[in-house]
């Protein structure tokens, strides 16, 4: 059980989080929606994604489970960038989200604005909430440039570094790996978006398309929003770090959005399978 | 055609919108990796100084506080090694196990304590559970085997003699720190240094390797004083039971080697056992023998003889008339028990007259008469170096009236502590020399002082020696085999201001033996209750019981013994006493 949090169903021989899957299924079903109407879509079409977006991600805040509601979030909105809304409704949709801050701030968990807040300034709470940051900080700089090698991260053994196999594993990594590990993988990460990117904008079908292009935009926010916390440019939210992190089902969830981008290269109508 | 060209715009749209992407996230790499330069290059010293300090810690190591021991080397105050149990409440995960009731009857806490402990200090990293328990229960906590619950080695303080050396010892805290007495007095001496050691320790705060000794503990040192448990012991068991036959409220006894000042025994009542300090009441651990005053009465007289026969005023075979019994200064009185008629000097002290020692401090200069007094150390502290050392006070000459000057000759107006009183009477048993005062061990005393010459003190010695007799005023001060030299007193309380005639307080001083004394001790019992109140019939018995079995503890020979051809058989052979 992870800290409090309600996230699993538990199947007796594998624990699953259902929240999981919802990273799939809800670009897969506003893609869909889309796909089945002209684009670029009108308003009510955009209203009625908005809902198929809003309804999860709202329910999984409420677990709550920020980190999973972001990636739900984001998947929906690549969708709607991909199917071609227009830059100005995006604009006043990002300006509009910012001055919604305030109201965002009112109905968050307590357990959540200390976060926000301990991001700002870790060291207000430096044994009790800044304790992850600091920690982890402190880990990745002692990697220092070439970083101290292979299992030999001292504040990740001597049990200092909280979730040290799950979300904040990059603090390892950076430890034992230093710098050069880091922009190495930052590198690969880059690469394996950049592909997908690729393999989505140039898929035949729409579906495939919007898809692909989410799934594609969704590994670039795990990477980043899990790095960025780690780093300490963001707050802590739980998000794991793709193909790194321990953990079964957003292993699974992950490797079938792989599966997905694989198959747009593959087939040219996906859609015609099974419709 | 218009398919083909909608298909073009189509991807010419998503690819400007990849591009975006493709730039965008490009920036958030960018973002990344500049805080990863920040952190692991710029940083790097910083925040692997601060690794360091968390896992590499240096530890103290604590030091073996010294032992005392007394002239003889017997232990009177020892450190053992003992186990202190505490807790981490952020490592405690299960406080339902079974094992938790298990450590509460060990610890001997009620049922649920350890659970409540637990909560009302979740935030806290470090709780003791019980210091100071034993071996055996330690061994038993450890093998429990509770996750946060560790123990640490300290050191309990033991004083084998209990409550016979409680006021001079003092005691520690449960931090080894000392409190009062001469564990408070000599705590830098006992304490030694604590030692420090560098480990490595986890996120959990468990010490898993050690690194390096920064410094050993430098253990304490031991402290031997001068005093001897045999005859603390003594004294102790001989005043306790004065205190309690007489019903008195307190009681307080030195006991001085005459030749070089050491404090051979200090022992008060009420007394404390500072082993189990549970209900330690302050009017208990006072050394009343070294912080406590009082008017000294009749006990100060021998030095107004001296005094005067030092001073040239008298002469050893004059006499004073005391009739009728009391002497008129101005609108004054002083008065004796009874009319002695004439007196010699032996007899003036033998009777203990107030009238006769008047007249004949009445003859000395205010000025010189205080000169004495001073030299004797009234009005100065003994300088033994104890806490709370009292300095009695002296009334100034300047101020002295003749009466004042007469009160002041049989002991009033001046107040001193039983040390003081003990340490006074030093220049009498040394042939005139005052000695220091000193609770640790010595050979010889290098501040000693001339206040009387050694005719004048061995003559007043000599004098003192029939207030033992059978008409003086402390036959029951008498040592069989040994000759005595000492003086009562018992003096009237200052009740609400004024001199009381109910309350009391028996003093003798007496000297052992009489013509070359070893030992010099003041008694001192306060309101004797029951069985009188007289110096002589009080506090003498004290002396005679202790001296009587310290002069055959020190090997000192009998008195009678003057023929030194024909030796006293002590001993049946194969008997050892």
């Amino acid at each position: 059980m992870g800290k409090g949090a309600q996230r699993w169903l538990d199947l007796g021989f594998f624990r699953f989080q259902p929240s999981e899957m919802i990273k799939i299924t809800t670009p897969a079903a506003i893609a869909w929606y889309f796909s089945e109407h002209a684009l670029p879509p009108r308003w009510k079409e955009l209203f009625i994604a908005l809902l198929l977006v809003a309804i999860p991600t709202f329910l999984i805040a409420k677990q709550p489970d920020l980190g999973t509601a972001i990636l739900i979030a984001s998947s929906g909105t690549a969708v709607f960038f991909f199917a071609g809304i227009s830059w100005r409704i995006m604009l006043s949709s990002v300006v509009s989200l910012i001055a919604l801050t305030p109201v965002l701030w009112h109905f968050m968990h307590d357990y959540q604005r200390a976060r926000v807040i301990t991001f700002l300034n870790p060291e207000s709470d430096p044994i009790g909430r800044g304790y992850h940051i600091i920690q982890s900080k402190i880990a990745i700089g002692s990697g220092g440039l070439y970083g101290k090698g292979w299992l030999e991260s001292t504040q990740a053994k001597l049990d200092f570094l909280p979730e040290r196999s799950t979300d904040f594993i990059f603090a390892v990594f950076a430890e034992e790996f230093g710098l050069l590990g880091c922009v190495s993988l930052l590198f690969l990460y880059l690469l394996i978006t950049m592909r997908s990117l690729y393999i989505a904008v140039n898929a035949q079908d729409t579906f495939c398309r919007l898809l692909a292009g989410s799934l594609s935009v969704t590994f670039f926010v795990y990477v980043f929003v899990n790095i960025g916390m780690v780093i300490g440019i963001l707050p802590v939210v739980g998000v794991p770090l793709p193909l790194i992190s321990y953990g079964g089902t957003s292993m699974v969830t992950l490797l079938i959005g792989f599966g997905i981008v694989s198959l747009t290269t593959a087939l040219t109508d996906l859609s015609s399978l099974y419709l | 055609m218009i398919s083909s060209y909608q298909k073009t715009e189509r991807k010419t749209g998503s690819e400007q919108r990849r591009q975006f992407l493709c730039t965008v996230m490009f920036c958030g790499m960018l973002m990344l990796l500049g805080k990863a330069i920040f952190l692991q290059v710029l940083e790097k010293d910083f925040l692997k100084h601060q690794g360091d300090i968390r896992h590499i810690v240096d530890v103290n190591v604590s030091a073996y506080r010294g032992k005392i021991v007394d002239r003889n080397g017997e232990p009177l105050a020892i450190s053992t090694p003992v186990k202190s149990v505490w807790v981490n409440p952020k490592q405690v995960s299960d406080v339902a196990s079974q094992h938790i009731t298990g450590l509460e009857n060990l610890l001997k806490m009620p049922h649920g304590k350890f659970t409540k402990i637990i909560e009302k200090n979740a935030d806290k990293h470090f709780v003791f559970l019980k210091r100071h328990v034993s071996p055996v229960v330690a061994a038993q906590v450890k093998a429990l085997k509770i996750t946060g619950v560790h123990l640490d080695r300290e050191f309990k303080r033991f004083y084998p003699s209990g409550e016979i050396t409680g006021h001079l010892l003092g005691f520690t805290n449960i931090d080894d720190a000392g409190q009062e007495g001469l564990e408070l007095a000599f705590d830098d001496v006992l304490r030694g240094v604590q030692g420090k050691k560098r480990v490595m320790r986890d996120g959990k705060k468990n010490i898993i390797a050690d690194i390096e000794e920064i410094s050993s503990p430098v253990p304490g040192r031991d402290l031997q004083i001068s005093i001897d448990s045999r005859l603390q012991y003594l004294a102790y068991r001989e005043l306790k039971l004065a205190v309690k036959s007489h019903q008195a409220s307190s009681g307080s006894l030195v006991m001085l080697d005459a030749k070089t000042g050491e404090v051979l025994a200090v022992v008060n009542q009420p007394s404390f056992n500072p082993n189990d300090r549970g209900d330690l009441q302050g009017y208990r651990y006072r050394n009343r023998a070294m912080t406590d005053v009082f008017e000294p009465g009749s006990t100060v007289k021998p030095f107004v003889i001296a005094s005067a026969l030092d001073g040239g005023y008298v002469s050893a075979n004059d006499v004073v008339d005391t009739s009728p019994g009391f002497y008129r200064i101005g609108r004054n009185v002083v008065r004796d028990f009874r009319n002695y008629g004439v007196l010699g000097l032996t007899d003036i002290l033998k009777k203990s007259s107030n009238v006769a020692v008047s007249k004949i401090a009445n003859e000395m200069p205010a000025e010189e008469m205080w000169g004495f007094y001073n030299r004797l150390g009234m009005g100065q502290s003994a300088g033994v170096g104890f806490p709370g050392e009292a300095s009695g006070t002296l009334i100034d000459y300047q101020y002295m009236d003749d009466f004042e000057q007469a009160t002041l000759s049989f002991g009033y107006g001046v107040s001193m502590s039983v040390i003081q009183l003990a340490r006074a009477y030093t220049a009498l048993a040394d042939d005139g020399l005052l000695h220091s005062v000193t609770l640790f061990k010595r050979d010889y005393d290098e501040d000693s002082q001339r206040v009387f010459t050694p005719k004048t003190a061995s003559n007043i010695r000599a004098m003192l020696e029939h207030v033992v007799e059978k008409d003086g005023t402390a036959y029951k001060a008498r040592v069989a085999g040994y000759s005595v030299a000492g003086k009562t007193g018992t003096v009237k309380k200052i009740i609400n201001g004024r001199y009381s005639n109910e309350q009391y307080l028996s003093l003798f001083v007496g000297m052992i033996p009489a013509q070359d004394p070893r030992l010099v001790m003041a008694v001192l019992i306060d309101e004797p209750t029951v069985g009188g109140y007289y110096g002589g019939a009080v506090a003498g018995p004290v002396f005679s019981k202790v001296m009587s079995r310290s002069m055959r503890i020190l090997g000192v020979d009998p008195s009678f013994q003057r023929d030194q051809k024909k030796p006293l058989v002590l001993a049946v052979q194969g008997y050892r006493p």
